[in-house]
């Protein structure tokens, strides 16, 4: 995990902002960089970001105290440092779940001081896990 | 005596494809059954807690649950009658109807439906389909169970692994059980370029510096009761290993993404013919098989790398099932070993609207690619792509006149590329 300026010299990056992956080449011009091959201007502002500041978002779980849901999902609401996942992965592994929260409650604020909360992404634990039966229609 | 169910629509399987399906048809006026084996709606999206899902439909990064809850929480404002924890165990035609059995925690029920849609998913391949030698023990692993375990169960199955395949679970997989403290020693893969996105080589290796091996594959494994290493080879051309490459390398689990597979059983108990490029049923554009009044969408019908087409698939299904009409007229589209499949591979010349949505992989990596549609002499359509990679598949929205579709000859699908090296 590299955090500073790449040398200056021409390299591919493949942009993650969407599905289509854009494969962007970027040339060392006036110590500045040209971008080519990216379908949207999103992946100008990737390329850039990716060249001085990489930024990710990070998904991971969270262990919880409830035995039919052991452990839930979350995510960051927002981008953090590339340089900061080890330690945000860390510091959310820290937290133990022990209320039945549901999708987009907080569960870590500012985490690390990266401005960035970290969300549940599950309902799971708030989910009746109890059968439905049809009673049929028409 | 039991009590027989009646619905214009059900929908068997409540992953993306089968929720789509389901609202959609509820939306267009038809009873909708919807069932599911599992406690929860939601399907493989559950255990999916990346991010990335729902670009294309909400533009929007979200993990798979919160994506799957988007139609989840639509359902109680539907009139969709949900049947979990339950399984159909048998599905037949009679007179104009289709007649399930179910079998829930209450018992066996009989249901009667006009429209069945299939959107049973996909498996995975396992190490005995892929031929992996040697001892039976635990520690191997589908990407897919692996995931169920770390992200469902909260226990981590490995301290130290080797990932086969460089599928996009597989790619995924490595990255979740690195950030859960595993070694991932490495990712090997038989074909010569990665089966995945290569976003997900570079968010999910590139980042945690996972290297990725390819040409190269597993080709025994060895342990008592528990794994305790693997044996990789070179692979030549053709993908056979090379003598005298082997290497042993030493790890407790060995995790596969060797590819998925339409899950086609009730598929095939209808008799509805399967293609064998997609292993999934051939469909007409409105999805719906060779079998009047019988469906298929998803992962059933062909495997996808996006949800949102996923989603989309299913919504074209339910959309159709909900319409009575079963009279048909079916050209064919085909596509030559340049592509892996297309889909559909039928078209309705009775249908109204001109425009059909094709979906279509390339057979190989190719670079600076011209798509050419086209029927005898006559070219439909002419398409240039940058770049065409199988893990990626392409949609393409086709305008099609009913003059156009006279006439018994096939559509046919070809590309022509520099291949990519």
């Amino acid at each position: 995990m590299n955090d500073t300026m790449k040398p200056a010299e021409a390299t591919e990056i493949v942009c993650i902002v969407c599905p289509n992956g854009c494969r962007i080449q970027c040339t060392p011009s006036d110590g500045g960089y040209v971008f080519s091959g990216n379908k949207c201007p999103r992946g100008v502002e990737y390329a850039k970001s990716e060249l001085t500041h990489p930024m990710r978002s990070l998904t991971t779980s969270v262990h919880t105290v409830f035995a039919d849901a052991p452990v839930v999902s979350v995510r960051t609401d927002g981008e953090i440092e590339k340089s900061k996942i080890r330690e945000v992965v860390a510091a959310i592994g820290a937290f133990t779940v022990k209320e039945r929260i549901k999708i987009g409650d907080v569960v870590v604020r500012n985490v690390c001081q990266t401005g960035v909360d970290v969300i549940c992404t599950t309902n799971r634990l708030i989910e009746s896990s109890g059968r439905q039966t049809a009673k049929g229609a028409s | 005596m039991t009590q027989i169910l009646s619905f214009d629509v059900t929908v068997i399987g409540a992953g993306p494809a089968g929720l789509a399906a389901a609202l959609e048809a509820d939306k267009n006026g038809a009873s909708v059954l919807l069932i599911e084996r599992e406690a929860c709606l939601g399907g493989i999206l559950k255990q999916c807690i990346h991010d990335g899902f729902g670009l294309v439909r909400f533009h929007e990064k979200l993990s798979g649950p919160e994506y799957a809850e988007r139609f989840i929480s639509r359902l109680p404002e539907s009139g969709v009658q949900v049947s979990t924890l339950s399984f159909v165990s048998h599905a037949e035609k009679v007179g104009g109807n289709y007649y399930i059995t179910l079998v829930t925690r209450d018992g066996m029920q009989r249901v009667r439906t006009r429209s069945l849609v299939l959107a049973t998913g996909c498996r995975e391949r396992t190490s005995r389909q892929i031929g992996v030698h040697g001892h039976h023990c635990a520690g191997v692993f589908t990407a897919g169970s692996a995931q169920y375990y770390t992200n469902i169960l909260g226990e981590l199955p490995t301290r130290r692994c080797v990932v086969l395949g460089s599928g996009d679970i597989g790619l995924i997989m490595a990255r979740r059980l690195t950030l859960e403290g595993a070694e991932v020693v490495g990712v090997y893969e038989a074909k010569p370029t990665p089966s995945g996105l290569l976003r997900n080589v570079s968010q999910c290796l590139t980042d945690f510096d996972i290297p990725l091996h390819t040409s190269k594959t597993v080709t025994r494994v060895f342990g008592d009761q528990r794994l305790s290493a693997v044996e990789i080879s070179d692979v030549d051309e053709k993908m056979h290993p090379i003598p005298g490459t082997e290497q042993r390398i030493e790890c407790d689990a060995l995790i596969l993404s060797v590819g998925l597979i339409p899950e086609n059983e009730l598929a095939e108990s209808l008799r509805v013919p399967i293609d064998p490029k997609t292993k999934g049923a051939i469909v007409d554009e409105h999805n719906q098989t060779l079998a009047d009044g019988v469906f298929a969408c998803g992962n059933a019908l062909h495997v996808n790398d996006l949800v949102d087409y996923v989603s989309e698939s299913g919504e074209t299904a339910g959309r159709a099932a909900a319409n009575s009409a079963r009279v048909r007229s079916l050209l064919d589209a085909r596509c030559d070993a340049t592509l892996l499949y297309v889909v559909p591979q039928r078209i309705d010349r009775m249908q109204s609207k001109e425009t059909r949505v094709f979906f279509f992989r390339a057979a190989r990596d190719m670079d600076n690619v011209v798509l050419t549609v086209s029927r005898g002499n006559d070219i439909l359509l002419q398409k240039k792509y940058a770049h065409l990679r199988p893990p990626e598949m392409e949609r393409l929205p086709l305008s099609l006149s009913t003059a156009q579709l006279e006439g018994e000859e096939p559509i046919r699908f070809h590309l022509e590329g520099t291949r990519d090296e």
